[in-house]
């Protein structure tokens, strides 16, 4: 295997008395969708807060390495510069849209930081020089892009909140992939999905993980999105964790069979 | 010494008024979440209302002070309960519609009724000030010392004690009974309360009337007080009220009350030793500080962000 | 769709309803409007005027307003009028092709109107003030309609600017255009300044504190007497001149060297092309601004601080630059203002003027600049309007001075545009960049800060 995008190590998160998460180390691995699950309480959104830096550890070292070896530790930046520095990408539980900006909006702000260097800060972009405008055809250019492969360009000039609930949470995704990350972290993406949306949330994650030479870590309770689409599952229990393997050694572990379904007694 | 030990009893009196009005503050934000920004204007309203009270019974300069603290009563219940009318009346009219609207629309409007209220008065009351002959007067000597004397006037014993009865009484109000207990179940989760059978705009009419209320006394205590009033206290006495509940912890009432009494000894301490001119400079500013440096208060829980 | 759920006329209802708001009204009346108290001049202090008929109209006037409410319509408790249902006359403002026809037209009527037979000195005075307002609505726009960060304190950047006009024209001896920049500079430094303790700061709280930031600074100005005058202000700036040449009937003078009779008006008339010079460059660098990365990052902080943060937005920049570019138009409005009144007191910055602006940008809508035009002429127009209203001296009095009433009308005015249309007049909302089509999005979907 190649050298992990992204190696939690003995990451622990307490809050006062409640040890959320204890110890949990796992690699997530370049083209690979790496899935996390586990019963409800097990500490998988505070473990994911950590690393896109929402929380800050208490203990443990979250190591992104980009492909020129750039080295980042997460558990010691902060939230927007995760994001700006280490390239790290995220999507909500409860999308978070800017539900009265257009779908298109949406997509440009993703480029904010590129943009607002090629307006040198505004400056440029006050006298509107071609640079600036260059950049901004670019910046549109992608947004179309991303447009397309999620299938609402028709929608491009309507509010964000107007999209129907499945367009929403993968213009969530195509948003997140306009920042250009190297990981992208989703939330339970599949969350209010029915099938035939959780089958193109499946595709699109596919396509990413593909062609976008990105890695994909995700939290999902739904067993079809994560049986079908993962290249590796990490169970987590009682901030413990129990698993870590291919989909189908997980699913056969019977740590894992014991923390959903728990013993029969003999 | 002495000179600290005489601003002390004056700042403890003055956060007590300051407290009274923070109480109505606290709630309001503990239960809808808004800034009442009127509050400050009723506690003014309350001011008046006392003052028009004490000329038609005619107690100025009644030497009886039992017959005096027994016509206070009087006036601080009627004062109550015709703030307590203007309290339910903003609500139903200015803010229950709102409850819905985006988040600022309450706030907006409560400057408008804040403006409203301050400009009725003065338009109906005329724009000068307002003087009042001592009513109960005198007090005693705690202390001699060489240079300064420290004096406790009765005005100020009965101050502190009747806000120590009304906050034991409200604390208890609210701990102990139905109202208390729908008042946070109403703060902890409004949809949830209305579905358990909790008549949700009764039980904000009811902390807004109670507010008002309080508010009123704490205007008929600084009328006393100070002797003078206008139609401009409730303004700064508002946000250095707001500032004791915030600094007290929002949704506190005990938190409401410490908060009142540090503000006002911070205030009484400033215009002492350092500057009268800029006292109001040093309240606002602490204001600033616990919101930066301890937004839940001294009382209050700590309100962690879900993402 | 406000549904009536009343399937008779129940007369007996309306007046059961309409007496219990006319015994709540008289509660209210009774010590404020009822009784009076009065200045005796004399030892005894103060005594009641009794003024029964003014209670007996106040109540009579809600009893009958109540009926006619009851009558007329019905709106149902607690239920918010919908933000959607804009008036077609809103959205014909808020439509962006209608705004690019409307803006050149009121373009061409503002430079014309001081050269219209009408516009006496008074008029031209009122002109000034409200293209004021305007540049100071625009202003305040970003902070609060872009960004969503609630300001209250606004008027403390007017103050700076102000008062640096005159202390850097009185002890430099600098001209306008000089001090116009400084101005605007210094009063940025101090949205930085004020930004910094409220960045973490939201809604209501942030509101409180900017109120309280700009109470400060009032107390400063009215109290550091050696620096600022104290309550006197100061005094000694200079009047503006046509670059360099003065105002007056001298031969050097304005007048003189252009071969026109000298009339005093003409000053005014500079004063009114160079603050209408002020917010055209306003409304040009607020508008392109909006549509610049930098505008998107407002917004969306607005709609959404902890995605921006996910995107890589460093949303402490954005809050202080949004204070600090608000703040800088503040400034020069203010600067404007010193060498219009050639005059500055810490009277003239007080939180009214805050609510005012405040009210004027919340009524014309947030996001519309077309709309901050219009509230403006409305609030600040209306206003004045109410210096004329002399025959209410019959009904109350040849006492009764209706300019006591303007901040009363004011804050009733505030309340009943927060009831009626809480979006404001143009609740719509014009995209920054689009594909095909320039649709606005309704209110209903824009967000007023998540947090």
């Amino acid at each position: 295997m190649s050298q992990p995008l992204l190696s939690v190590n003995q990451l622990t998160m307490r809050f006062g008395g409640l040890t959320a998460v204890d110890a949990v180390s796992f690699d997530v691995y370049r083209n690979h969708i790496t899935a996390v699950i586990g019963p409800n309480g097990a500490g998988k959104t505070t473990a994911f807060n950590c690393i896109t830096g929402f929380y800050k550890p208490t203990e443990g070292q979250i190591v992104l390495t980009h492909t020129d070896d750039k080295e980042f530790k997460l558990e010691e930046m902060e939230d927007f510069r995760i994001s700006q520095e280490a390239k790290v990408a995220r999507t909500f539980q409860n999308i978070r849209l800017f539900g009265g900006m257009t779908v298109l909006e949406n997509l440009m702000i993703a480029q904010h930081n590129r943009l607002m260097k090629a307006s040198l800060y505004t400056l440029a972009g006050i006298f509107n020089t071609p640079s600036y405008q260059r950049a901004q055809l670019a910046a549109k250019a992608k947004a179309e892009l991303w447009m397309d492969r999620i299938g609402i360009t028709d929608r491009a000039d309507d509010p964000a909140a107007a999209l129907p609930y499945g367009d929403q949470r993968r213009l969530e995704i195509a948003r997140a992939m306009c920042t250009d990350p190297v990981l992208l972290c989703l939330d339970e993406p599949a969350a209010g999905l029915n099938p035939k949306e959780s089958e193109e949330l499946n595709a699109l994650l596919r396509s990413i993980r593909d062609n976008d030479n990105v890695g994909i870590l995700l939290i999902e309770h739904d067993m079809s999105v994560v049986m079908e689409i993962s290249d590796h599952v990490i169970v987590l229990d009682y901030g413990r964790k129990i698993s870590d393997g291919t989909a189908t050694e997980v699913r056969n572990d019977p740590a894992v069979i014991k923390a959903y379904l728990g013993v029969v007694e003999d | 010494m002495n000179y600290f030990l005489q601003q002390l009893i004056n700042g403890v009196t003055l956060g007590s008024i300051y407290g009274l009005i923070a109480i109505g503050y606290t709630m309001v934000y503990g239960i809808i979440g808004m800034i009442n920004f009127a509050h400050g204007d009723v506690f003014m309203v309350g001011a008046f209302v006392s003052l028009i009270t004490i000329i038609i019974f005619g107690i100025t300069g009644t030497s009886s002070v039992a017959l005096g603290i027994g016509a206070l009563i009087l006036v601080a219940a009627i004062s109550m309960v015709i703030a307590g009318v203007y309290g339910w009346t903003i609500e139903r009219l200015a803010y229950r519609p709102l409850r819905g609207s985006f988040r600022l629309a309450p706030l907006i409007t409560a400057i408008g009724v804040s403006i409203l209220l301050q400009n009725f008065v003065q338009a109906t009351q005329g724009a000068r000030v307002k003087p009042l002959n001592a009513i109960i007067s005198g007090g005693f000597t705690v202390l001699e010392g060489n240079d300064f004397v420290v004096r406790v006037t009765y005005m100020q014993i009965l101050i502190v004690v009747l806000t120590f009865v009304l906050m034991t009484g409200f604390t208890y109000l609210i701990s102990k009974t139905s109202l208390g207990r729908a008042q946070r179940a109403c703060e902890q989760d409004m949809k949830m309360a209305t579905l358990l059978g909790i008549d949700v705009n009764r039980t904000i009419s009811t902390t807004f009337v109670i507010g008002a209320a309080l508010a009123a006394v704490a205007g008929l205590m600084y009328l006393l007080y100070y002797g003078v009033i206008d139609f401009y206290i409730g303004f700064s006495a508002g946000i250095k009220a707001f500032t004791a509940a915030v600094l007290g912890g929002v949704g506190s009432l005990p938190g409401a009350m410490l908060g009142g009494l540090v503000i006002g000894l911070i205030e009484v301490f400033f215009a002492a030793y350092f500057s009268s001119e800029y006292k109001d400079v040093a309240a606002f500013s602490m204001l600033i500080v616990v919101l930066i440096f301890m937004p839940q208060g001294l009382l209050g829980r700590p309100e962690i962000e879900k993402v | 769709m406000s549904t009536n759920t009343q399937t008779s006329f129940d007369l007996i209802g309306m007046l059961k309803r309409s007496a219990i708001a006319t015994i709540i009204a008289f509660l209210l009346f009774l010590p404020t409007l009822g009784l009076k108290t009065s200045a005796s001049g004399g030892v005894d202090g103060l005594f009641l005027q009794y003024r029964w008929s003014l209670l007996a109209m106040g109540c009579a006037a809600i009893f009958i307003g109540k009926m006619a409410l009851e009558l007329f319509a019905k709106p149902k408790d607690g239920q918010q009028k919908p933000a959607a249902q804009a008036s077609a006359w809103a959205k014909a403002i808020a439509s962006p092709k209608t705004a690019k026809a409307v803006a050149p037209l009121l373009m061409i009527f503002a430079i014309a109107f001081p050269f219209l037979p009408f516009a006496d000195r008074y008029v031209l005075d009122i002109g000034i003030l409200i293209i004021t307002y305007v540049m100071l609505g625009w202003g305040l726009q970003i902070v609060v309609g872009l960004a969503g960060l609630l300001d209250l304190g606004y008027v403390a950047f007017y103050a700076v600017g102000a008062y640096s006009y005159a202390l850097l024209s009185a002890h430099f001896g600098f001209g306008f255009w000089m001090c116009l920049p400084l101005a605007g500079i210094l009063a940025a430094a101090w949205g930085v300044i004020l930004g910094f303790p409220v960045l973490r700061l939201r809604g209501d709280y942030l509101a409180i504190v900017t109120l309280a930031f700009g109470e400060i600074i009032r107390i400063i100005l009215l109290n550091w007497r050696s620096f600022t005058g104290g309550s006197n202000g100061l005094s000694s700036i200079p009047r503006p001149s046509f670059f360099g040449l003065p105002f007056n009937q001298e031969p050097g003078g304005f007048a003189a060297t252009f071969g026109l009779e000298y009339s005093s008006l003409q000053r005014i008339i500079f004063l009114y092309f160079l603050i209408l010079a002020l917010a055209t460059f306003t409304f040009f660098v607020t508008g392109r601004l909006r549509r610049l990365p930098i505008g998107r990052a407002w917004e969306a902080l607005r709609e959404d601080e902890i995605a921006c943060r996910s995107l890589g937005i460093n949303t402490v920049n954005t809050k202080l630059s949004a204070f600090a570019i608000g703040a800088m138009f503040g400034g020069f409005a203010g600067s404007f203002f010193a060498a219009k009144q050639a005059f500055v007191s810490p009277e003239s910055f007080n939180f009214m003027e805050s609510a005012t602006i405040l009210a004027i940008v919340v009524l014309g809508g947030m996001s519309s600049q077309l709309g901050v035009v219009f509230s403006a002429i409305a609030m600040i127009g209306g206003i004045e309007l109410l210096r004329q209203l002399q025959f209410l001296k019959v009904i109350f009095g040849p006492d009764f001075d209706p300019s006591q009433l303007r901040l009363l009308l004011f804050g009733l005015a505030m309340v009943l545009m927060m009831l009626w249309r809480p979006r404001g007049i143009v609740s719509t909302r014009t995209p920054t960049v689009f594909l095909k089509d320039e649709k606005t999005v309704s209110a209903a979907m824009i967000s007023q800060g998540r947090g």
